[in-house]
């Protein structure tokens, strides 16, 4: 069996094509800690090339099904595709099934697919992801798609810190609103009503439309008029994925023209690096609750001597080991 | 949940076996006892197996053989997955006969799963397969 490897030499030998290296890798990423950080390290410099193409939607509303039509079609066009393919720990148990490359046939071609669960915590989600991704594309592989069901604040994160968002609806699940409520509706980048040959699908594409007009009757239409496309697909029998990628593509293409696509790395980078912050905040909260100045305050709190809120203040004026006012006023120049 | 490393198993049907539900209650099995399950489902091939082993970088690999081919297939796909140097141990359900099991242990197969095995016996047998070859 193969020895042991240090992570500088998995990623050395990733970066030269090897599979099963690139593999390890994404489970160091997924245990997060100090491994994962040297990979961040490693990656960082080799990477920032790759489209990144985040697909949400329902579950049942056929992306995995979609993602395995796109690949095909990119594997076809000579790219070299990965997918990471996220789905939801149990609360419970923390087990997952994790079924997506069933849909996925081109798992023995070039394309690189991944399946990542939520362990439970979807701030590891927030933290896992992104760092996957630079993995991918400093391995290579381009485009790099991530694909999440469209539920929970950080799943939408995820998606909308993507260079296209694809958002994927079906008919008969009263979509439209649904996903405005999910947030979807403000990330999306392309619109795509899967099952269009079921009945039904044209009301979705009208629904959608509509509020489409609203967005731009209430100003959130994009400062550059860009328009998310509708497109009607049926990924089961293989119709529209071709027109999905192209809108997707045509969508890369407006965010270089326009000088966006920065913009897009910069709120990447934003809210990776605010994710990370706010683990290690926790962690810190953590600790500060076990400790036994924070047990003494607890303690106060619990005899009705002071209020929660005093007890929270105090803490974080020790945490961040600076005067309380001064945070204050920190903040609210922020919030101004 | 602890807080040792969380278990990847991969479960598939390998070849022409359409009898996919004893593999569906297993998935579900080990999803409670904690692991994450990929499912492969049907219809796959040694390549195809060793192809998202190394790419979901799994802990341990389930056939699940219901079509009297597992004095063939379970061999081969041990000597796929030494091929391709995967640290993985090979694990079999399903209707295997007594005489063939011992057999198949020789042959490489980590353990041999009967129809009578309750969910616990199950979860650990992964648990101690993916030991065995991590220790």
């Amino acid at each position: 069996m193969a020895a042991k490897r240090s992570i500088r030499e998995l990623y050395v030998a990733a970066r030269s094509g090897e599979r099963r290296a690139l593999g390890r890798l994404l489970t160091a990423v997924e245990r997060g800690g100090p491994a994962a950080d040297e990979i961040s390290e490693l990656a960082h410099p080799d990477s920032g090339t790759a489209h990144i193409v985040g697909i949400t939607g329902s579950p049942g509303a056929g992306k995995s099904t979609l993602v395995g039509q796109l690949v095909s079609d990119l594997v076809a066009a000579g790219k070299k595709p990965a997918v990471l393919a996220v789905d939801p720990s149990s609360p419970l148990t923390g087990g997952a099934i994790l079924g997506d490359r069933i849909r996925i046939e081109d798992g023995e071609s070039e394309a690189f697919i991944r399946s990542m669960a939520t362990r439970g915590h979807s701030g590891g989600l927030a933290l896992a992801v992104p760092l996957a991704v630079r993995v991918f594309d400093a391995a290579g592989y381009d485009p790099v798609i991530i694909e999440t069901v469209g539920v929970g604040q950080v799943e939408v994160d995820v998606v909308g810190a993507a260079d296209t968002a694809v958002v994927v609806m079906t008919p008969g699940m009263g979509d439209a609103v649904q996903a405005n409520k999910a947030g979807l509706l403000e990330v999306a980048d392309v619109f795509v009503v899967n099952k269009a040959d079921r009945p039904g699908a044209n009301d979705v594409r009208r629904d959608l439309d509509l509020m489409l007009d609203l967005s731009h009757m209430t100003g959130q239409e994009s400062e550059t008029g860009y328009r998310p496309p509708i497109v009607m697909a049926s990924a089961l029998h293989g119709d529209g994925s071709a027109d999905v990628w192209g809108a997707v593509e045509a969508h890369l293409a407006h965010l270089d023209d326009t000088g966006l696509r920065d913009g897009r790395r910069k709120h990447r980078m934003r809210t990776e690096v605010k994710a990370r912050l706010e683990q290690a905040m926790s962690a810190a909260a953590d600790q500060a609750m076990d400790s036994t100045v924070g047990a003494e305050w607890l303690d106060r709190a619990e005899r009705a001597d002071i209020a929660p809120t005093r007890a929270t203040n105090e803490l974080l004026a020790l945490l961040l080991n600076t005067d309380l006012s001064n945070i204050d006023m920190q903040r609210n120049q922020e919030l101004s | 949940m602890s807080d040792e490393p969380q278990i990847r198993i991969l479960l598939a049907k390998l070849g022409l076996d359409g009898h996919d539900r004893g593999l569906k209650v297993v998935a579900r099995i080990l999803r409670d006892a904690g692991m994450e399950v990929i499912y492969l489902g049907l219809r796959q091939t040694t390549d195809s197996i060793v192809a998202a082993a190394e790419q979901e970088d799994a802990d341990a690999i389930g056939l699940s053989m219901h079509n009297a081919g597992h004095m063939t297939l379970a061999p081969a796909m041990v000597k796929a997955v030494n091929d391709a140097e995967l640290d993985c141990p090979v694990i079999v359900g399903g209707i295997v006969p007594d005489q063939d099991v011992q057999p198949l242990l020789d042959a490489g197969v980590a353990v041999v799963l009967g129809p009578g095995a309750s969910a616990e016996e199950v979860a650990q047998s992964v648990r101690d397969a993916v030991a065995a070859v991590n220790s």
